[in-house]
């Protein structure tokens, strides 16, 4: 998980709202992830629109020192192919 | 709250949610869960189905498990689950497979967002068709070839697991692998037609402990929520290991009655119908019975057992339908806890399985001899 890296949600995925966060589902691999905090489905949501993942946790206010949380949970996120890194070339 | 909690107090709307399409049924399997085999002249139209479809999509139910009875055998069976696949609701469909010919796995190939679920009760005919009947084994072989053939991808083969096949899985896992299948193994519950053969068919306590350590070792094995009474044994089985009725969980049957989940087709159970004002999203967010299965439970007769908290007293229809108290130990219960009370109960005395959709003279198989025709 590279913070400077411009990330996404997969184009596949949709997001349920739930009490805990959300419920994301991978329509081509057929899981179910579970975002488990309302803070990391908004980081999540605005992904896409910010030039690196580091942007999106500014631009929702996370406090740096939770940082290293939301990169363990975003790194678990892009294994699941729940988010994608976005080829800038592309 | 931990995630756990949450799902006992109940999601927004169910994470897994199986529709019954019909109950009629060419087969007639002892131990069928919704005892199919008529069409019930109340069945949804297609145009209720749709709406089905529909309310589900805006819940963001993302997927949907169709079964029956036999839902190929509903005439309107590809318009219903395209109209699911192709506006964001997945299917996820069970099949014996006596309709599912190279036409049908051509056109199931073309389509996104569809699993298929062949069922089969054995490893090999004699096993299998002692269950489901005469020549079942050989329709669901046929209709895997033609997925196969069809270049579908990976299907999915379902076991029920019973006394007779239980030591048949490896070679099931084996049929799975040459089809480049997944197999899914699920628990046999005594309800529907399942409750007059449950007695015999039911795994040993020394058979839980041989499918516990095989599914341990083998964690891509599917197994859903089935198996949460084994984490008694140790450690959890991979999957939801709670029960989910009416929580993340729940059955709407084919005239659109919803169930707390698809073991418990019993007016006990029933929390409403999507024909009801306000449809399935009213059923499942204000119904009485769910609200009420969202409530924290006492763990009753298991509070002093120190497995409680894994196996959580396992399944409650297995207990409704045997005459066990929702907060009794489950029927199968690996510490042997359900045993003297079992030995208790009246003779007749457990809840006869409502409604019954039996085709009258066409029960296919009588255990223990030779199977019939039908």
């Amino acid at each position: 998980m590279d913070l400077d890296v411009r990330y996404e949600l997969d184009p596949q995925v949709a997001l349920r709202p739930e009490p805990f966060g959300a419920l994301a589902y991978h329509y081509g691999n057929r899981r179910l992830s579970f975002l488990r905090s309302p803070d990391i489905v908004s980081v999540v949501r605005s992904l896409g629109d910010h030039d690196s993942a580091a942007d999106a946790l500014r631009a929702c206010d996370i406090d740096e020192r939770r940082w290293p949380s939301f990169t363990k949970a975003l790194a678990t996120l892009e294994e699941s192919a729940v988010i994608r890194s976005v080829d800038r070339a592309a | 709250m931990r995630l756990d909690e949450q799902m006992k107090a109940g999601l927004d709307a169910p994470i897994c949610l199986t529709w019954e399409l019909t109950y009629a049924c060419n087969l007639a399997c002892v131990h069928c869960l919704s005892s199919s085999g008529r069409r019930d002249p109340q069945e949804l139209t297609t145009e209720e189905c749709l709406s089905v479809v529909d309310q589900l999509r805006e819940l963001q139910v993302f997927y949907v498990n169709i079964g029956g009875g036999e839902p190929m055998l509903r005439r309107d069976f590809f318009e219903i689950v395209s109209y699911a696949t192709t506006t964001g609701v997945g299917v996820k469909f069970s099949t014996n497979g006596t309709y599912l010919d190279a036409a049908a796995a051509t056109r199931f190939a073309a389509m996104d967002y569809l699993d298929i679920q062949i069922s089969i009760d054995g490893a090999t005919a004699d096993v299998n068709d002692a269950v489901r009947g005469e020549g079942s084994f050989a329709a669901a072989r046929r209709a895997m070839d033609h997925l196969a053939e069809a270049g579908f991808g990976p299907f999915k083969i379902s076991l029920v697991v019973t006394r007779d096949n239980v030591d048949q899985l490896d070679d099931y896992l084996a049929m799975a692998e040459g089809y480049g299948a997944q197999l899914r193994v699920t628990r046999l519950r005594p309800a529907g037609r399942g409750a007059d053969t449950w007695h015999r068919l039911h795994p040993t306590q020394s058979q839980q402990r041989q499918l516990y350590d095989w599914l341990v070792g083998r964690p891509d094995v599917l197994t859903g929520d089935s198996f949460f009474h084994l984490s008694a044994f140790g450690e959890s089985l991979p999957g939801l290991n709670l029960c989910g009725a009416g929580r993340v969980v729940c059955l709407i049957d084919p005239i659109g009655d919803v169930y707390a989940c698809p073991f418990v087709i019993h007016d006990e159970f029933r929390a409403g119908s999507v024909r009801d004002p306000g449809g399935f999203a009213s059923v499942w967010r204000s119904s009485e019975l769910f609200t009420s299965l969202r409530e924290p439970s006492s763990p009753g007769a298991c509070a002093s057992c120190g497995s409680y908290d894994a196996c959580q007293g396992g399944c409650m229809a297995a207990k409704f339908f045997v005459g066990l108290e929702l907060d009794d130990p489950d029927p199968e219960c690996v510490k042997g806890n359900a045993e003297p009370l079992l030995a208790a109960l009246t003779p007749g005395g457990a809840p006869l399985p409502s409604p019954d959709h039996s085709r009258p003279g066409a029960t296919p198989v009588v255990l223990g001899r030779k199977p019939v025709s039908i």
